[in-house]
């Protein structure tokens, strides 16, 4: 019905999908400042949103696009921001503000070279670390990583979907190839995609708190004005919302950032997996790099290497269980990990592999993207 | 006697008294004098509760909102009127009021200041100017005047002042004020006006940060920096039949501006309202 505007198949880009994918997933704000390779999403965002009755908001900078974003969801709506690299890492205060605050919202960082304003427009990956380990403090994070236009639009409605679900912000990780590339995509009819919204509370007013610690360690959510009046700070604070300083209710708050999010990480990982059975070698690869990985596999195999890719496409939290058990199951004895930066994913798989298992590198952080021939060519050098 | 009596029945009603009291204020600190004239104002606009957003940064002056029954949300430093516009553009008929500081609105968040402002956003803006930071132990501020000292300025401030009310008049207000702490009918009349604006309404209330700027400055405990501000206030339509010299190193209060504007939430509903008839034609 609300998607007249969307044609139900399309060549579209990514950051157009992101756009879409969000107003499917029920998102009516979107706050945001422009910035190359992401611009597309807040233009498609500020014409779409007025039509399904929703608010955007070019804000004066990314530190107030997020906090404005983070503003509309504690009063009720799904919001969302899109930045690139410098952006990314001016919201960083605030997006710690909504890990401590559990306030859900998405953030759709466009990778572009860095540090500083890098590369505007070519390809990275080097954002990786900064979706994990971005604002100060202890959290768990969220984040996942796109490979394709269709998947912008999916991922976009699941980023919507786990924030809230778990009450905290989500990273989308797109990049400038994939916000800029064209793909046909078949448009999600209503319905065919699951949205969740996030719990509200069933109980009155009294006995609301906004911080509960429930069984499944996530807090039903009243929005402002609703009947439930209570506070939010950045400050650590009780179950209640106020600040405290009791040793017991700080493990607490910290125990619940954490556990409401590895605990149920069963719920976000999602992996893909090519021709494991009986790999001995695999390429591990997320987002863009993992196109080009998925066809140099596949040149390897017509040389009979027997080797299989991995891809998770929720990069946070990482698939520890799943990756442990691929390798140890497929008695992989190589993983090469290619990324488009300096190495950061590759400490991740480093540090779950088994002994007999070598980690080799493939990185390019020269503002190209990965080939496939040269992904095939290291296969050839560094397999079994 | 019985009027005070009756001022503090009203703002009993509407703090958290048995959650949060203590406060974390200093004895005399202008700072809850500004939560009182709030309450009143709000309770004289017969608002529920529960439209009430009360948003703040960091800062003595932003922990106001923790104290009282709304709906109340203390965010980062300086950021207060950035997350207090999502809230109202989401939710455009709750009563958005944004406490700041001089240092939360004018030096970490003077960009976003500006810009609601200029956006002429629904938004009634209580900024409590002590002169300097006090949170953080008596560094000087936007607001802390040529030569006076702070804690980092130890031999006299090199920079000069802002003036909160031009700044405000200059980006766009459609409502700006001064009050002070020890003026405390004129502050509660002058919020009610903020609150009564359609668009941006700033009030700034000048208030005393003795624990740090009256030790630094020599300005005296709380009782002596009231006093100074009952000496040196000189409200606008006095100064207006005073000659210039008269009105040198007066703090003007009142109303200083006043003016009708299209207010941002208003136009955005006209721009939705709009494209949807558009689309059922
Ligand atoms: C990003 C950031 N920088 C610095 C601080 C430290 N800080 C806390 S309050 C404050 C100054 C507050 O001054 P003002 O707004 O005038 O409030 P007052 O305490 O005087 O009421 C500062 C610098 C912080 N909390 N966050
Ligand atoms: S330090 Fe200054 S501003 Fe803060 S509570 Fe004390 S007197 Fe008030
Ligand atoms: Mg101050």
């Amino acid at each position: 019905m609300s998607n007249d505007h969307t044609p139900v198949r399309r060549l579209m880009q990514g950051n157009e999908a992101c756009a879409l994918g969000a107003i499917y997933a029920g998102c009516r704000y979107f706050g945001g400042y422009p910035i190359t390779p992401s611009t597309e999403i807040a233009e498609g965002m500020a014409r779409m949103l007025p039509r399904f009755g929703g608010r955007f908001i070019q804000m004066e900078d990314e530190i107030a696009s997020i906090a404005s974003v983070i503003g509309a969801s504690v009063a009720g709506v799904k919001a969302m921001t899109a930045t690139s690299g410098p952006g990314y890492s001016l919201m960083q205060e605030n997006i710690g503000y909504a890990f401590m605050a559990e306030v859900p919202c998405v953030i759709i960082d466009v990778q572009r070279g860095g540090p500083s304003t890098g590369l505007p427009t070519k390809v990275s990956q080097s954002d990786t670390m900064q979706a994990r380990w971005g604002t100060h403090g202890d959290y768990y994070a969220i984040a996942v990583a796109p490979a394709s236009v269709r998947e912008c639009f999916e991922q976009t409605v699941k980023a919507f979907n786990f924030s809230e679900r778990f009450r905290t912000p989500v990273t989308l990780l797109s990049d400038e190839v994939i916000g800029h590339m064209r793909e046909m995509v078949n448009v999600p009819e209503p319905g065919q995609l699951e949205v969740f919204d996030r719990v509200r509370p069933d109980v009155p007013a009294e006995w609301y708190h906004h911080f509960e610690i429930t069984p499944n360690l996530v807090s039903p959510m009243a929005s402002f004005g609703e009947g439930y009046r209570y506070n939010i700070t950045g400050l650590t604070h009780d179950q209640e919302g106020f600040p405290t300083a009791n040793p017991v209710e700080i493990k607490n708050k910290m125990d619940k950032l954490k556990y409401k999010i590895s605990r149920f990480a069963d719920e976000l990982i999602q992996l893909e997996t090519e021709m494991m059975d009986d790999a001995v070698m695999c390429v591990f690869a997320y987002g863009i790099a993992a196109r080009a990985a998925r066809q140099a596999v596949a040149m390897a195999r017509e040389k009979r290497v027997r080797v299989g890719l991995i891809r998770p496409i929720t990069i946070w939290p990482f698939p520890d269980d799943r990756i442990r058990q691929l390798m140890e199951e497929a008695r992989v004895k190589v993983a090469l990990v290619t990324e488009l930066n300096m190495g950061q994913m590759v400490n991740e798989v480093q540090r779950l592999v088994p002994r007999h298992c070598r980690v080799e590198q493939l990185n390019r952080y020269d503002g190209e993207i990965l080939n496939p021939v040269e992904i095939f060519k290291r296969i050839m050098e560094v397999k079994p | 006697m019985t009027k005070a009596v009756q001022h503090s029945d009203v703002t009993h009603q509407y703090l958290r008294i048995k959650k949060r009291f203590p406060n974390v204020w200093c004895a005399g600190c202008g700072i809850g004098t500004v939560m009182g004239s709030i309450i009143r104002a709000v309770d004289f606009m017969e608002y529920k509760k529960d439209e009430v957003a009360l948003v703040s940064g960091i800062g003595c002056s932003s922990r106001l909102p923790v104290y009282c029954d709304f709906n109340t949300l203390h965010t980062t430093h300086g950021r207060a009127l950035a997350f207090a516009t999502g809230v109202k553009i989401a939710k455009p008929n709750l009563k958005v009021i944004v406490i700041t500081g001089d240092g939360d609105g004018l030096a970490i968040g003077g960009n976003h200041f500006i810009h609601a402002c200029r956006r002429n956003i629904d938004i009634t803006t209580i900024l409590i100017n002590n002169r300097i930071y006090g949170m953080t132990g008596g560094q000087f501020s936007p607001t802390t005047p040529w030569h006076a000292n702070a804690s980092t300025a130890p031999y006299g401030n090199m920079e000069r002042a802002f003036d909160p009310a031009a700044l405000a008049i200059a980006a766009g207000a459609s409502y700006v004020a001064r009050g002070t702490v020890y003026h405390v009918q004129q502050l509660d009349k002058l919020i009610i006006g903020g609150l009564q604006k359609r668009g941006f309404a700033l009030i700034e209330a000048f208030s005393n940060c003795h624990t740090y700027y009256g030790r630094l400055n020599k300005e005296g405990d709380a009782v002596a920096m009231l006093n100074w501000m009952k000496d040196h206030a000189l409200p606008v339509k006095a100064a207006a039949a005073l000659p210039p010299e008269k009105r040198e190193g007066k703090l003007l209060t009142g109303v200083l501006h006043d003016v009708e504007m299209a207010e941002y939430c208003d136009e955005y509903q006209k721009l939705v309202d709009r494209l949807q008839t558009k689309q059922e034609a």
